[in-house]
This record gives structure tokens, sequence and C-alpha cells, in this order.
């Protein structure tokens, strides 16, 4: 048995409700990320959103599979990165395991939201930053051919900080991997359905982020290709401060619609409902 | 046994893969006959790091998408250092969608630092313009053949490399991002780039041997002779492709991609 099998097996007994979200005591004194915004903790309720601007602190992905799912059957629960073998992988991955609760950095299953059947996925900010390792475009991938091969519409949470450097080009080849299959379910007639999240930038923008027929975002989700610094210093130039919002990209014509937290899940059942072949 | 007579470090090949060993034009000219080219996105301008258009190949038409770096420092400046706009992207798109039209293959060089990270780039969707072209490259029907001759950096190159080869040059390098942005966020030190370089895998032989790419095209101060190589293998390659039905061709092209 390697270091990576025991491993597997102590975060099995790692319970759910030690997601870093329910660890935060209620009385805690947070500030929003994007309007600075004091609260306590409690103050942001189920759907953790600030009470003031209405941007939604950031969910693990099993998180939200609970606050927006009627029911969940998770797919491809085993399939994790074997062969770490950057230096200090090994150990980052270890880490993002035993705090999602998951292999890789996305969660993929067949759900049912406000009564619809969906092919979902859910990437977590908290697992390496949703960066795309090999293993999360293989879930994703088989995601997208198990909603060709059963005729169902694809929702997809996207969250991420782009490549998994260590990786390498490995993590570059997914973007390709997994729009191939997006060509597939498309070729199919069938409904891909994006959630822009925040943060969601580099190699996940540049593919399967923008490749869905509508996509939605929440509130002030950062969302963008390259990294606002690296703008800054190539442009010598400060960027205003809702560059790379959901509101700008809306303005630009890159989002279809901005839905809160509170009425996401009616919105994503509405539209996957009016996507239902009409036959009588 | 070495592939070439004298094996380079990875840092050295990175060095040169940024000098100004071929240019877009002398690449153009020296393995097409009959240029045309073609500009604009017809949604919102022309990008002149990517010179596009159509020409013969030993006779057959295709057509040729280029990333141009520019020449002098003046051009160098106009093309960002072949870093492509959004409407690059959409321009290439625009006649990647002529060429299956008139069933000619596709055939892009590729040589940038990667797509320009602007504040205009932004707001036009850098994200989403190659997004698209990745995303259509996986529905086109005709044989296409990305060529790398310079640098090939993260999803600005691969916009034109979702292809059914991919070649590079003998000092050519394709990677995530540079050596010296990989130093910088995983050590947070930009200045242990030629140690990234050795770790990260880019050069051709480290991707031969990956199967990321399918050839490496050997280089030499004689130009004409490695065009020559090129259009002759180009040739060659295109003639088997077209021996395919599209639906095998695009079965292929998305199982080569499906095994990463
Ligand atoms: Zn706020």
């Amino acid at each position: 048995m390697n270091i990576f099998d025991q491993h597997k097996h102590q975060t099995a007994k790692i319970k759910r409700q030690d997601n870093v979200n329910e660890r935060i005591p209620d009385g805690l004194f947070l500030a929003c990320p994007y309007c600075g915004a004091q609260m306590y903790n409690k103050q942001l309720g189920r759907y953790r959103v600030c009470s003031k601007c209405g941007y939604g602190f950031r969910l693990q992905a099993r998180e939200r599979v609970t606050l927006f799912t009627d029911t969940f059957t998770e797919m491809d629960a085993d399939i994790v990165q074997t062969n770490p073998d950057f230096p200090g992988y090994a150990d980052k991955l270890s880490r993002a395991q035993e705090q999602t609760d998951l292999g890789e950095s996305v969660l993929t299953g067949e759900a049912v939201i406000k009564g619809q059947k969906v092919a979902l996925g859910v990437m977590d900010p908290y697992f390496m930053m949703a960066s795309l390792g090999s293993k999360t475009g293989e879930k994703i991938t088989r995601l997208f051919e198990y909603a060709t091969e059963n005729q169902l519409p694809v929702v997809l949470f996207t969250a991420s900080g782009g490549a998994r450097m260590q990786e390498g080009i490995n993590s570059l080849m997914q973007m390709a991997k997994i729009s191939a299959a997006v060509a597939q379910h498309q070729e199919a007639g069938l409904l891909y359905l994006v959630v822009l999240t925040d943060p969601t930038t580099g190699g996940v923008t540049a593919s399967f982020a923008m490749q869905g027929d509508v996509t939605l975002a929440e509130p002030h989700a950062l969302v963008g290709f390259a990294g606002a610094r690296v703008i800054e210093s190539t442009i010598h130039e400060k960027l205003p401060k809702d560059f790379q919002r959901a509101e700008t990209l809306l303005k630009n014509g890159f989002v279809d619609k901005i839905v809160p937290r509170e009425t996401l899940a009616d919105t994503i059942g509405q539209l996957v409902a009016l996507h239902q072949s009409t036959e009588v | 046994m070495a592939l070439f007579k004298r094996e380079l470090s990875p840092a050295r090949i990175v060095k040169k893969s940024r000098e100004d060993r071929f240019a877009a034009r002398e690449i153009i000219d020296g393995v097409f006959t009959d240029f045309i080219e073609l500009h604009g996105d017809r949604l919102s301008g022309d990008d002149n790091s990517i010179i596009g258009g159509i020409a013969r190949l030993n006779g057959q038409p295709v057509t040729v998408i280029v990333i141009d770096r520019g020449t002098d420092i003046q051009d160098k400046i106009s093309k960002r250092n072949g870093s492509p706009e959004p409407y690059g992207y959409r321009k290439a798109q625009r006649l990647m969608a002529q060429a299956n039209k008139f069933n000619r293959p596709i055939i892009t060089f590729i040589n940038t630092p990667g797509a320009f990270p602007g504040k205009t780039a932004e707001a036009q969707g850098q994200g989403e313009a190659i997004a698209q072209s990745i995303l259509k490259s996986m529905k086109l029907t005709v044989p296409m053949i990305a060529i790398i001759y310079g640098e090939a950096g993260s999803g600005g190159a691969l916009a034109l490399a979702t292809s059914d080869q991919v070649w590079m040059f003998q000092n050519a390098t394709y990677s995530i991002l540079s050596p010296e942005g990989f130093a910088s966020i995983l050590w947070k030190d930009s200045k242990r780039a030629d140690e990234a370089a050795d770790v990260m895998g880019l050069t051709p032989k480290d991707l031969m041997e990956k199967q990321i790419i399918e050839y490496i095209i050997p280089e030499g101060r004689n130009h004409p002779r490695v065009f020559n190589l090129i259009r002759k293998r180009l040739d060659d390659e295109i003639t088997s492709l077209q021996t395919l039905a599209p639906n095998e061709l695009l079965a292929k092209r998305r199982a080569r991609f499906r095994a990463f």
C-alpha cells in the first residue's frame, strides 16, 4: 500500500460537517470580500450571502449540492490523481482532499433540481483553488459523456484559479479534452447550462466555462481569463473596481443573467424545463 | 541515442525559442505558393498578430493561419510580441469555418508567449474567444495540422493547436505558461526560470514522449531545406488524413485529446 492509498483511507473517515464553512463559529465577525461590509457569520444565512451587496461567499461543492438539489447521486468519486510526482504536490492534494471530502476539484453526479433531472458538476474553490488537474478534466469529460449517453442536460457550476501548475502540459490538454465532450453533447441537441461562480479564471474561462448554451453568474463573481495583476503590469494601468466582475461581463455581453443564490435553483429548474421536448 | 547531434538544456531551448529564427512571412512564402491574405473577424477588427489566408500546398488549396511576433521593434510592439487579441482568435475562427465550407485543410503555425493580457482583451472576451476556437476546432471535418515554430504558451497557443497532429520545430517550446510565470507562481521567484524550465517538460523531446506532439522538425541554417521538408511532410500527412471519412477524422481528433 503506498502513501496515497493510506491517505485515501483517512479521508474516508472525515465527516461532512467538517467542511470549512460549518466550522466557522456563528459569532465570528467577517468582512465581505467584495464590499467590505462587516457582519457576523450567522448573518450570512444558509446561502452565505452578504446582506449588504448580495455577494455569495465561496462554497464547497458539497455545500452547493445540499443547497441547490432535491436529490444527488455522486459519480466517479474514486477518480483521484494517483501519480502526484511534482515536489510538494502529494501533500497539497492530501490537504485539499481532507478539507473538501473530494478526490478532485470537481464533484459530479446525477441530480434533480426543482424536479428536473440533470447531470451536475460543481467545482470546489477550496480544493487547490479548483485548478484544472487531469483528473478534474476526466471527471468533467465523463459527466458530459454520461449526459450524452443518457440524453441529459448538463448543469456546471464553474470555479477555478486556472491551470494545475504541478501537472504542466497535461493540465492544458484538459481544456481540449473537455471541449471535445462538450462538442459531442451539443451535437446531441442537449442543453449545457453554465453557472459562473467566484472565481472563474484562466483555462476554465478559456474553455468549458464559455461554451454553454445559457450562461448564468452569481452576483459580483470574479470571471476572467488573465489575472488582474498580470494585466496591470502589462499595460501599466490600474484596473477599475468592477473589472472582471459578473456585472461587467453582463454589460459586455458574455453572461445571460445574474442570479442570486436564493432563486438560483428555481431559475435552473425553469431553464431546464424550457428545453424539454414538448411531446404530448 | 540523442535525436539530434547535441542536445540543448531546456533553459537553452527556451532562449532559442524566443529568438527570431524564422519569420512568419518567411514561413508562408517558403512552404506555400499563391498566398492571399484575408483580413478581419467581421465583428470588431483585424488583429495583425495573426496572419491568415488561402494558399497552395503543392498545388492543393489550403487555409494558413500564422501567429506573427513581428520583425523589428516597432513591428513587435504593434503585434504585442505575438500575443493575439480576441478578434485575432475570432478571425482564425472565421477562416477555419470558411476552410471547412470549401473542404480545405487547415495549417496553423504557432509562436506566442500567450493570449494578450489586456484590459480591452478581457472586456472583449479573451476567454470566450479561445474557448470557441477550441470548441469549433472539435467540429471541423477537414484535416488540421498545427506547427509550433517558437514559443507556445498556454490557452493562447492551444486555441490554434486542437488539431489532428501537432508538430514542433526542434528549438520550440510548448507549456502551460512561461518558465518565469511558473517559477513565480509556484516558488514566488521568477528568477528561478531556468530551474522551472528543467521540471516543466516543455521541450519537443519531452512532449514527444508524452505523445502531446507527433513530429519534431529538425532546424538548420538552410531555411529552404527546412521548408521543403515541412511541405513534403504536410503533403504526405494531409493526403493520408484525407482518406478518412469526415466522421472518422472527427472521431480520431477527439480521441487524440480524450487520451490525456
Ligand atoms: Zn458585500
